[in-house]
């Protein structure tokens, strides 16, 4: 067994990556960084701008990532301790999240729900505006996991958002994978596409290229992608268009795989659907609600609509004349 | 006083970022200034002045930028000095490859933009791979799937630096921004300070005015594309 301290054996493959990143001439002979730079002739040296312990330096920095592929977070539970609003009145409600919960926030735009959202992602220990405390797992995180690497905790969804590489959807997710460091990625790229196409309304596959999607194809690609291929516990949601994706199967999805969602939605189907509805306003939680039996029974018939309204969509696209509403 | 050096491609959002971090430490209290180096013009003076933000610009025209801003960073922190300021930035057009300001013992900052694509972090030199803090923008209008390449990418080429997302036009993320640059080292000494990548030494005769085309017009350090016969 090797213990952490014994240095890893030269790895020429990885050395060659190292060299090919950081826009340095190949060089297949060497087997240690000085070496390598004892091969290197005067002007190739100076092209560097290295010097022989930083480049030392740099691989065995480089290195290192092979130790931290973008772990997923252990994320059982993610509290955020009341602050205040606008005015500096103490908010009311203290809010505890767990994988799995389905949240909806709603009011208006400026209310405060990208403060709440910044709060999460910055890990707040009642030092920023809004004087929130975000615990993980119960306890406050420590400022190596605040300040350093890439520690946000939140994948975000919104409508603005577009892909803008030209990739084929296979290629694009494999690169995704890639920066996972996924050993196997493959079953997983398969699942994503899968769970895409499923919840699109419109089919597509691993060669259409990403650019060529249209809006509920890449909403969907997106959402399958942050389920199944971001590490991130959290997602946030800025609205699902009511056109070319189910909703539903999209909520259901990211349940599933036990991610936390933040919804900010003001559609009654997917509002409704939540575990829980935040209303926001002035800067603070102002009301906490939990959908009633009321509520409840509305979901089954704002199902029924929607499945009319895609029907009809469908009809549409089709080419069909319409006359009445479908039975 | 800090003293803290941004770079960033052209456009990457350096001066949106620097605007929302700048203000979010006015709002703390710090007394804040910037230097601007560009190449040619800029138009970025306008816009700190419109947030009352002082600014000096300097324009290196023919010179290269990074190499101008080496030879006027001591000038630059006396005026800061001068104006009594508790942080400084320096933001530069990151027009040269080669070349990076950052300094060693100062915080160094480098800008990319999400939307440039997830290769741009494979493409940039020493501006990104001696950065401390590497602030992505435009976040907000790329997929949270490239916005994880991205990060990833960066983090290969730069595997010290902190990367944090910050959108120029809202300011989401800038309060991180202002909380590590509030934190930069203090009081570090320029005089006789170091590099953190040395630039090039080369000189051609056209570096000192040729400009006639020809084998017969070139001396000094001349390189020659490889071209296969
Ligand atoms: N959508 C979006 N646009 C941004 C963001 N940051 C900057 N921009 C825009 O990008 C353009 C260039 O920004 P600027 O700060 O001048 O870039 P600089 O040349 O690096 O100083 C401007 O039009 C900004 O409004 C961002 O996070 N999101
Ligand atoms: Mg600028
Ligand atoms: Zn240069
Ligand atoms: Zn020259």
């Amino acid at each position: 067994m090797s213990t952490a301290l014994s240095p890893a054996p030269f790895d020429a493959a990885r050395f060659a990556d190292f060299l090919r990143l950081h826009h340095l001439p190949a060089c297949m002979e060497a087997n240690s960084p000085d070496a390598y730079w004892a091969a290197l002739t005067w002007e190739q040296r100076e092209d560097t701008g290295l010097d022989p312990e930083t480049l030392a330096a740099r691989y065995a920095e480089f290195l290192t990532l092979d130790r931290q592929p973008g772990a997923e977070m252990a994320l059982h539970s993610l509290d955020v301790l009341r602050g205040r609003d606008k005015s500096g009145n103490p908010e009311r409600y203290d809010l505890r999240f767990a994988p799995g919960d389905v949240v909806c926030l709603v009011g208006p735009t400026g209310a405060g729900k990208s403060r709440l959202l910044a709060d999460i992602e910055c890990l707040a220990q009642r030092d920023t505006p809004t004087g929130r405390q975000v615990l993980i797992n119960g306890e406050p995180p420590g400022d190596s996991e605040r300040f350093s690497g890439e520690s946000g905790l939140v994948a975000q969804i919104s409508q603005n958002m577009n892909f803008v590489i030209d990739l084929p959807v296979g290629e694009f997710l494999h690169m995704h994978a890639e920066s996972r460091a996924l050993t196997d990625p493959a079953p997983v790229v398969d699942q994503v596409l899968h769970a895409a196409v499923a919840m699109a309304g419109e089919p597509f596959d691993a060669d259409t290229q990403v650019t060529q999607l249209s809006g509920g194809q890449s909403r969907a690609l997106m959402i399958a992608d942050a389920a199944f291929l971001s590490p991130k516990p959290v997602v946030l949601i800025d609205e699902i268009e009511n056109a070319g994706v189910d909703r539903r199967a999209a909520l259901d999805l990211f349940v599933r795989k036990g991610k936390i969602v933040l919804l900010s939605t003001h559609d009654p189907l997917l509002a409704l659907s939540g575990s829980r509805r935040l209303v926001i306003r002035h800067g603070a939680v102002q009301d906490v609600i939990t959908p009633g039996p009321d509520e409840q029974a509305m979901i089954a018939r704002l199902v029924e609509i929607d499945a009319r309204l895609a029907d009809l969509r469908a009809r549409l696209r089709n080419g069909e004349r319409i006359s009445g509403f479908p039975a | 006083m800090r003293l803290v050096t941004v770079a960033g491609p052209p456009s990457s959002g350096k001066t949106s970022l620097i605007v929302r971090t700048l203000l979010a430490l006015r709002d703390d209290g710090l007394r804040v200034g910037v230097v601007k180096f560009d190449c040619l013009s800029t138009q970025d003076a306008a816009v700190f002045d419109r947030h009352d933000i002082p600014a000096l610009v300097g324009i290196s025209s023919g010179f290269c930028p990074d190499h101008y801003f080496i030879s006027n960073i001591e000038d630059c922190a006396a005026w800061g000095e001068r104006l009594g300021l508790d942080l400084l930035v320096t933001e530069s057009a990151g027009l040269c490859n080669r070349c990076a300001p950052h300094i060693r013992g100062f915080l160094a900052v480098c800008v990319l933009d999400a939307l440039s694509g997830v290769n741009t972090p494979r493409k940039v030199g020493p501006m990104l791979k001696t950065a401390d803090l590497v602030v992505i923008t435009k976040g907000d209008i790329v997929s949270q799937a490239e916005r994880e390449v991205f990060a990833f990418r960066v983090r290969q080429v730069n595997p010290r630096a902190r990367i944090l997302f910050v959108n120029g036009i809202t300011g989401q993320g800038a309060w991180e921004a202002a909380r590590i640059w509030r934190s930069a080292p203090e009081d570090g000494v320029l005089q006789g300070g170091r590099l953190r990548f040395s630039v090039p030494t080369a000189v051609c005769s056209y570096c000192l005015g040729e400009t006639r085309i020809g084998s017969d017009h070139q001396h000094g350090t001349v390189r020659k594309i490889p071209i296969p016969s």
